[in-house]
């Protein structure tokens, strides 16, 4: 039981410091546009020269040099998307954290839905099929299982059973 | 796509496998190590090699002007890989400079400078400090540099007047003398 | 000469698991049990054989025999003797020489157990097992020597194993030292954890071909293996946790988890592997899914050897892998045969694979667990397209993309969320028979516990429906778990009067496997404090700060004091700044983020200042700095709430897991030794 209440405790901790980091939220002197006006942007951008590394935790100078262009579009004016647009344009596709949804693209975004939607309706009609044909001996139900004492019950023969037929 | 998926389709049939179902799952199997084999013969094959023929290059200058590489056909192209943040390129920028003054007047060379991964600010100023005035662009996209799969910058790549590549120079170059050396020969 | 010796004793093994696989081969042909007994005893050779190669090569490593490329490439002469073992598993020809031992230890350790009830499986088990045993030997022996020695020839300088013509050996006095981002305690024993827990797969997998080879479809493939399937998913989780450590302690990028490839590639045997404990239950409990199980142990082995295989062979980076690796068509036909016979077999043998009974509900125990298989197919078949995909698109449009964390995130997360709900369900539902009043009735206390937390939540200000939804569950599966615990304990102590540590002691300790189980699903809605924390909660901002000027964030005050730039002993360069943290006026202390420049392989690292509480943590980076000037640093602050109960979470994952895998007593060696008793006490008498 003390778990569960060091839990909640934990739990109202990180509430109670979660609303007063939201009200407390004070910007320090910034240029503009901010660094994390740039970090906004980088962070959704990749570099185009490491494998795999966000824009906005790169620290080579090039990457120092691309949130520097972030900040000078963002000063022009211009918006997150298109500023993205802009990467993409210039460096091509694997700037962006995902791929866009346009051309061959678009089986990445379809096949693990349409996966995952097949195989749910296999379950189904897997658990539907084996449902169909109980045999009598084994449809007999496990009884309703009501107050602790038959839970124990339960428990126990479980276990029984465990150990003679496991190791 | 899952092997898993496939085979438990036949979990629902209760005597055999449907031949369909055996074939479906090693044309699935048999489709993926292909497709494994291609990538990995890719990643293991090396950029396009000397003497081999060059896809089209398209590129759009920093001035907005668009250049295909199959309208300069019948002259040698000199492809040179750059960026502003990398500080070999500047070894080798006055030297490009300046043998593309030495081949201008022959009109038989045409030089293209390609800014890899470089923000067009920083180019600019590049091309500036160094004095260039071939046509220099981004690569967009890096499709260029895809295409000769390049390892880093500088590098340069001279497509002969045949449109077969014909030298490749991997890293700066040490003079003016050597560039002019490099293409000297491939002049006819 | 210590080289050519490790690399003698190498071909040595690699002709011995040969001359094993052969005669098991023969041996179960031809039916002479003797070659099947000699394969068993070449099998138990090949450990001591690897250990002798990997004693030879660890010599070289802590002498600095820098002449060794490898050895110039992981160690140098500052490096502290404990890094230069480790470094054994620090570049590509060592860890496979690192997986090689572990591989031929486990292997060799199965052959050493009693095979009386179970002959039929030993010759195939061993030829699985020296089959990858052989495999990974001539990787090394062929493309990746870790005995490789420099060499100058009039052309220049190149790297062998025999010596070129006209050349002379190259001695350096120094080598080029560890890649500093693998000199952290996490990443020492991470690789260590992620290969044995990947080595370990290899017995299930070889016990359930061995079953399918011969034919013996019952479950005791799996009763034989269930143990070593706990162990190696032990390892492997610990693995994926330390992994994480390492990242958030080391990268700087405030995060634990990227969604590299890399790091998928280790998650993904994770996922069939866990995905296949419970589903082996089913099996064990009431004889469904047999086929299933066995997909799924092939495809957990496959996922592994897919894994190494792509991490390895620089097919998922095409442009600037500039160290490719020559070992990828040899790995990709290994890979090949592997999966082509493993599926001819299944196929083959489907039909004997029926099922022993049947569903009864669809609230069942056995059809939750289906559900649970369903979704952790699906976060594989995520997993498996977005790392996949980078390489179709580059190869049918040339254009390369990233699938980067957004769309794994987006596309995972209501999968999670389903996990998450069945793992509170599952354990109160029954065996064969429940409906919806069993289980309502079974349900309804957690619940209305779930329900007060969701209050106290919602009370105290969280809006973020996410953050709700997260929580709710977390509490829901945290309580049923208790509650489970509970209700069994407290029954037990009524019942026997024992009191109530002593009756969960035993309760416990007479089913591990049951209430490790519930021990992990513990540790698994810990960690989901943390990840609900640092997903939805984490903030960060950024700021260049002159001496004494100070940032905000989420409530702390980060304020810069200094910055010392000088060199360390062990070739580094250290710009260390001390930042003073406080909260509500309150002063809690100095953070030191620093970044280290390392000489010789021109490597920044940055080091973030951490100050860590099980409430959040405060992560402050030092991001850039102008040296002598006085404009000051540049820091990036992180608040990432709760993340620490992601490590609480995986450390009491680790403990259940040992809980559930700890050994028992072996009835077959318990009925061994009474035999034995009463034979000696026969001939006494």
């Amino acid at each position: 039981m003390s778990k569960k209440v060091f839990l909640l405790v934990s739990l109202l901790m990180m509430v109670a410091a979660l609303v007063g980091g939201l009200a407390q939220r004070v910007q320090a002197q910034q240029p503009t546009p901010s660094d994390n006006d740039v970090n906004r942007v980088a962070r959704q951008l990749y570099c185009p020269v490491c494998e795999n590394v966000p824009l906005d935790v790169c620290p080579t100078t090039a990457c120092q040099e691309w949130r520097e262009l972030i900040r000078l579009k963002l000063s022009e004016g211009w918006s997150d998307e298109q500023i993205k647009e802009y990467f993409a344009m210039q460096y091509g596709d694997r700037v962006l954290a995902e791929p866009p949804q346009r051309g061959l693209n678009w089986l990445i975004y379809v096949l693990p839905p349409v996966a995952i939607l097949a195989g749910a309706v296999l379950v189904i009609r897997i658990l539907r099929r084996m449902q169909a044909k109980p045999t009598p001996a084994e449809a007999a139900p496990a009884v309703l299982l009501s107050p602790e004492d038959e839970y124990l019950k339960r428990v126990e023969e479980e276990l029984k059973r465990a150990e003679k037929s496991g190791r | 796509m899952d092997r898993g998926e496939v085979m438990s389709v036949s979990e629902t049939t209760p005597r055999r496998l449907p031949t369909v179902v055996i074939v479906l799952a090693f044309v699935l199997l048999l489709g993926f190590l292909a497709l494994i084999a291609w990538g990995l013969r890719r990643s293991m094959s090396g950029p396009i090699s000397v003497g081999d023929r060059v896809p089209d290059i398209q590129m759009i200058t920093f001035d907005g002007q668009t250049i295909h590489s199959r309208d300069l056909a019948g002259k040698v192209i000199v492809v040179n890989f750059w960026a502003s943040w990398c500080k070999p390129c500047e070894q080798e920028a006055r030297e490009l400079e300046e043998a593309y003054q030495y081949f201008k007047d022959s009109g038989k060379v045409v030089f293209l400078g390609l800014a890899y991964v470089d923000t067009e600010p920083n180019s600019k100023a590049y091309l500036e400090k160094f004095g260039i005035t071939y046509p220099n662009g981004p690569d967009l996209r890096t499709t260029v540099s895809q295409m000769f799969r390049i390892r880093g910058v500088p590098e340069t790549y001279i497509i002969g007047s045949d449109g077969r590549l014909a030298a490749v120079k991997i890293g700066p170059f040490q003079s003016t003398q050597e560039i002019i050396q490099t293409i000297q020969p491939l002049i006819h | 000469m210590i080289a050519s010796f490790g690399f003698g004793v190498l071909v040595l093994t690699f002709l011995v698991s040969l001359y094993g696989i052969g005669a098991a081969v023969y041996g179960v042909r031809s039916g002479k049990a003797a070659w099947v007994e000699s394969a068993r005893h070449a099998q138990q050779l090949t450990f001591p054989l690897v250990s002798l190669a990997a004693g030879a090569l660890v010599y070289l490593l802590v002498t600095g025999h820098y002449e060794v490329s490898f050895v110039y490439s992981v160690t140098s002469n500052a490096m502290p003797l404990y890094l230069k073992i480790t470094s054994w598993w620090g570049g590509q020809a060592g860890s496979l020489t690192f997986w090689i031992w572990l591989l031929s230890a486990f292997t060799t350790a199965v052959t050493l157990r009693r095979w009386e009830r179970d002959r039929e499986f030993l010759p195939w088990v061993i030829v699985v097992s020296l089959v990858t045993v052989a495999f990974f030997l001539a990787l090394v022996i062929f493309f990746e020597n870790p005995f490789n020695r420099f060499w100058a020839t009039p052309t220049g300088e190149v790297e062998a194993f025999f010596q070129p013509a006209n050349s002379v050996p190259i001695f350096p006095s120094d080598g080029r030292g560890l890649n500093p981002l693998l000199r952290h305690p996490g990443m020492i024993i991470h690789p260590p954890m992620l290969y044995l827990g990947f080595v370990s797969f290899v017995i299930p997998f070889a016990f359930a071909i061995a079953a399918l080879v011969t034919g013996r479809t019952d479950d005791r493939w799996i009763r034989l293996t269930r143990r070593w399937t706990l162990v190696a998913w032990l390892f492997l989780s610990l693995g994926l946790v330390l992994g994480g450590r390492w990242a958030y302690d080391v990268l700087g990028w405030g995060g634990y988890w990227g969604w590299d490839p890399v790091e998928i590639a280790a998650f993904m045997p994770w996922l069939s592997g866990t995905a296949f404990l419970h589903s082996v239950m089913i099996q064990e409990k009431r004889g469904l899914f047999k086929r299933w199980n066995m997909v799924l142990i092939i495809l957990t082995y496959c996922l592994v050897i897919f894994g190494t295989f792509l991490t390895r062979s620089g097919v998922l980076s095409s442009v600037h892998a500039f160290a490719q690796s020559a070992i990828g068509p040899m790995f990709f036909g290994f890979i090949g045969v592997m999966f082509i016979l493993s599926l001819a077999l299944l196929l083959y043998r489907w039909t004997d694979l029926e099922a022993e009974g049947h569903m009864h509900s669809l609230l069942s125990r056995e059809s939750l667990f289906l559900f649970n298989n369903l979704l952790f197919m699906g976060i594989l078949v995520v997993c498996f397209s977005g790392v996949i995909f980078p390489l179709v698109s580059e190869l049918l449009t040339g254009q390369k993309v990233t699938v980067g964390p957004p769309f794994y995130e987006r596309a995972t997360a209501p999968l999670f969320v389903g996990l998450l709900f069945l793992m509170g369900v599952a354990p109160l539902s029954a065996w064969g028979h429940s409906t919806i009043r069993t289980l309502g009735r079974a349900l309804w206390k957690p619940a209305l516990v779930s329900v007060v937390v969701l209050g106290l939540v919602l009370l105290a200000g969280v809006r973020s429906f996410g953050a709700l939804l997260g929580f709710w569950l977390v509490a829901f599966t945290a309580s049923v778990t208790l509650y489970e615990y509970g209700r069994a304990v407290l029954a037990r102590a009524r019942r026997t009067g024992e009191n109530l540590w002593m009756a969960f002691w035993n309760l416990a300790g007479r089913n591990r496997r049951r209430y490790g189980g519930y021990t992990i699903h513990l540790g698994i809605v810990l960690m989901a404090i943390g990840i609900i924390g640092i997903e939805i909660f984490q903030q960060e901002t950024q700021g260049t700060l002159k001496a004494g000027d100070s940032i905000q964030l989420a409530g702390y005050t980060v304020t810069y004091r200094k910055l010392d730039e000088f060199d360390a002993p062990d070739g580094r360069n250290v710009a260390r700044a001390v930042v003073d943290v406080s909260r509500g006026g309150r002063y809690l202390g100095e953070l030191h983020p620093r970044r280290d420049y390392y000489y010789a392989s021109q490597q920044p690292m940055t080091i973030p200042g951490v100050r860590s509480t099980l409430e959040d943590d405060l992560y402050v980076l030092l991001v850039d700095w102008r040296p002598i000037s006085a404009e000051g640093a540049t820091f990036k602050v992180f608040h990432n709430p709760l993340v620490n109960w992601v490590w609480i979470g995986g450390i009491w994952l680790i403990f259940g897991t040992l809980v559930a895998a700890w050994p028992d007593r072996d009835p077959e060696v318990e009925q061994a030794r009474t035999v034995g008793r009463e034979r000696l006490a026969r001939q006494t008498a």
